[in-house]
């Protein structure tokens, strides 16, 4: 009886998508249900209590700061996302166009991936004496005679937020791009050569169009990560900015986990909105 | 007779690091022919062709091309163009726009561009296909894009680097003739690499017999098939025996070989029926594999087994000696 119902391929079809079915349930959707249905809460001073109340949502959308702060996560997002492609294209048409041995683009690809090797904390803390009021740019910027006294926006600023999330997520987008580029066949550089068309031409009109999936997935790697940040922004700030994600770490240092979740909840759907109109422009499916 | 387009090599050579892939070659491609660059891989055929084109730095030595030296030339100002073996064909741009690239990269204006592109279209039987994108192409459709593409440019010698390699047996033989017939309506310069030398017999005015980095031996296709001046000539074009007589090796056409009551001697070693002939492969008591070629009709007038001894024998007019 038993290994009849196995036999029936329906049972079996759906048993062999039940561990992943189950996984996406368990850590994936019950917990955005969760956190939905807990935006509807609602919260005293010293307590949360189960209800379905507008008022979080009201709150988030009636308060100015609420505006400012979603404002700084997509300023902080577009200049990441324009400053990690910039970089990430260059060093990823280097290794796919310049270089031309495998083993050294094996080996300057893993030099890529030495700032993993430790934690994104202590990469972000490894700048604050480096960019702090008496740090080492500032002397040897006095030192060489550029300044006369310290930059103060050095550290502590939206520059330095930024400067660390470039360091951080540059990666992310090297590495989709140089996939792409590296699929791309070497003879298509020379036709467009032959063809009478110059580097320049090239990279516009054959690279570049060539290498848009792998843009996409970078951005979406990188934009996704910025936006859902908060210890960055806290650290690289000394908590003088704020994005949405600090905006739900503070609210739940205050237990207000209703408040907190509707703002995630918001910013959730903001990301989703985001990526969705990023992919109206490019078909990344061929790239997966 | 030097008129017209004339493309020659100068005592051409290339090297990669100590390697030589082209020895000094020295050729004249008559202006308007079409030349098959015959070889086995690694002869330096397609460094050849690729520096022809200026995708190759010429090591040492000059081309030249309508009077004028062009080795140093960036390669869209030769007066070339070049049909890439995958031929290449951007993939994100649609057909009409993939031939249409080289105008877009001079700054011709979008219409003059398209209705340029839709000529050669025309030109290559591609008209209805002309919004495609080159993935939703046979291999043979695929094959005339790159070919329309190449031929925008007006160029003096078009440059083919094993065009047909890449298509069924059936698309080759058909493509080959639209090769042909383009080339006489073009009136143009072909250079077609190629390694099948039926498909270089079949096609070429000029065949150019490439081996280990020097040219063999270069002339009409007629004469080289008839008198190979080498042994490798003679091999690699098929369909001859080498001999080895007193006085240096020899070579004669299988079909030119009987079995006869005199001649020299050899054993059968296998016999293939192949419809209207008959290919009876021998070994001589020198040592040598001969095969002769024989009508039907004649062969199973007294048919052989592999084992029998035999008489082979030919007409001395066909034997040709060979160069040492």
């Amino acid at each position: 009886m038993a290994a009849n119902i196995l036999k029936n391929r329906h049972v079996l079809g759906w048993l062999q998508a039940a561990p992943l079915a189950l996984v996406l349930v368990g850590f994936l959707l019950a917990p955005i249900v969760m956190i939905v249905i807990v935006s509807f809460w609602g919260a005293t001073e010293f307590s949360i209590y189960p209800a379905f109340l507008w008022d979080n949502y009201e709150f988030l959308f009636g308060s100015p700061v609420t505006y400012k702060v979603f404002w700084a996560t997509f300023k902080y997002a577009f200049i990441t996302w324009a400053l990690t492609l910039s970089i990430g294209f260059t060093v990823a048409y280097f290794l796919a166009f310049h270089v031309r041995s495998l083993t050294v683009q094996i080996a300057l690809f893993l030099i890529c991936t030495i700032p993993f090797w430790t934690s994104n904390i202590i990469r972000m803390i490894s700048w604050i004496p480096f960019l702090g009021r008496n740090g080492i740019a500032n002397q040897t910027l006095i030192s060489w005679g550029v300044i006369d006294e310290p930059l103060e926006w050095l550290l502590y600023s939206d520059f330095s937020v930024i400067l660390a999330f470039v360091h951080l997520y540059t990666l992310f987008m090297v590495v989709p791009i140089f996939n792409t580029m590296m699929r791309i066949d070497k003879s298509l550089l020379e036709a467009a050569r032959d063809n009478g068309a110059s580097g320049f031409q090239t990279l516009v009109h054959v690279i570049v169009p060539l290498t848009k999936p792998g843009i996409m997935i970078g951005t979406i790697f990188v934009v996704t990560l910025v936006m859902g940040d908060f210890i960055t922004v806290r650290f690289m700030s000394g908590s003088q900015r704020a994005n949405v994600g600090r905006l739900i770490s503070n609210d739940i240092a205050l237990l207000q986990y209703p408040s907190a979740a509707a703002t995630a909840v918001v910013l959730l759907c903001t990301v989703l909105i985001v990526i969705a109109i990023l992919l109206r422009f490019v078909n990344i499916r061929k790239e997966l | 007779m030097r008129t017209g387009y004339d493309l020659e090599l100068v005592h051409v050579t290339k090297r990669y690091g100590n390697t030589v892939a082209v020895r000094d070659l020295n050729h004249v491609f008559a202006p308007g022919s079409y030349v098959c660059l015959l070889g086995p891989s690694g002869c330096g055929k397609s460094s050849t062709l690729r520096m022809i084109a200026g995708h190759e730095d010429v090591s040492d030595g000059s081309i030249l091309l309508d009077g004028q030296d062009v080795s140093t030339l960036a390669p869209a100002q030769r007066g070339t163009a070049m049909m890439f073996q995958n031929y290449a064909l951007f993939p994100h741009l649609s057909v009409r726009d993939n031939v249409a690239f080289s105008l877009r990269m001079k700054g011709v204006d979008k219409v003059t561009r398209h209705k340029k592109a839709d000529e050669l279209l025309e030109l290559v039987d591609m008209t209805r296909l002309a919004d495609r994108l080159p993935a939703q192409l046979s291999g043979g459709q695929q094959q005339r894009v790159a070919l329309a593409r190449a031929l925008v440019t007006q160029p003096k010698v078009l440059l083919l680097d094993e065009p047909l390699s890449a298509l069924d047996p059936f698309l080759r033989i058909r493509m080959r003739a639209e090769l042909k017939k383009l080339q006489r309506e073009l009136g143009i310069t072909f250079i077609h690499v190629t390694h099948g030398q039926d498909e270089a017999l079949a096609l070429a005015d000029e065949i150019v017999v490439m081996n280990n980095a020097v040219i063999e031996q270069a002339g009409p296709a007629r004469a080289v098939w008839a008198t190979p001046v080498t042994e490798f000539v003679a091999r690699f074009i098929g369909g001859h025996n080498v001999i080895a007589l007193e006085g240096g090796k020899a070579t004669v056409r299988a079909d030119a070989v009987t079995l006869a009551d005199q001649g020299m001697a050899a054993t059968v070693t296998a016999v293939e029926y192949q419809g209207a002939s008959v290919a009876v492969t021998t070994l001589t008591e020198g040592g040598d594999e001969v095969l002769a070629l024989m009508p039907e009709e004649q062969f199973f007038t007294s048919p052989k087994s592999p084992g029998d001894a035999v008489k082979l024998a030919w007409d001395e007019g066909r034997l040709h000696r060979l160069r040492a």
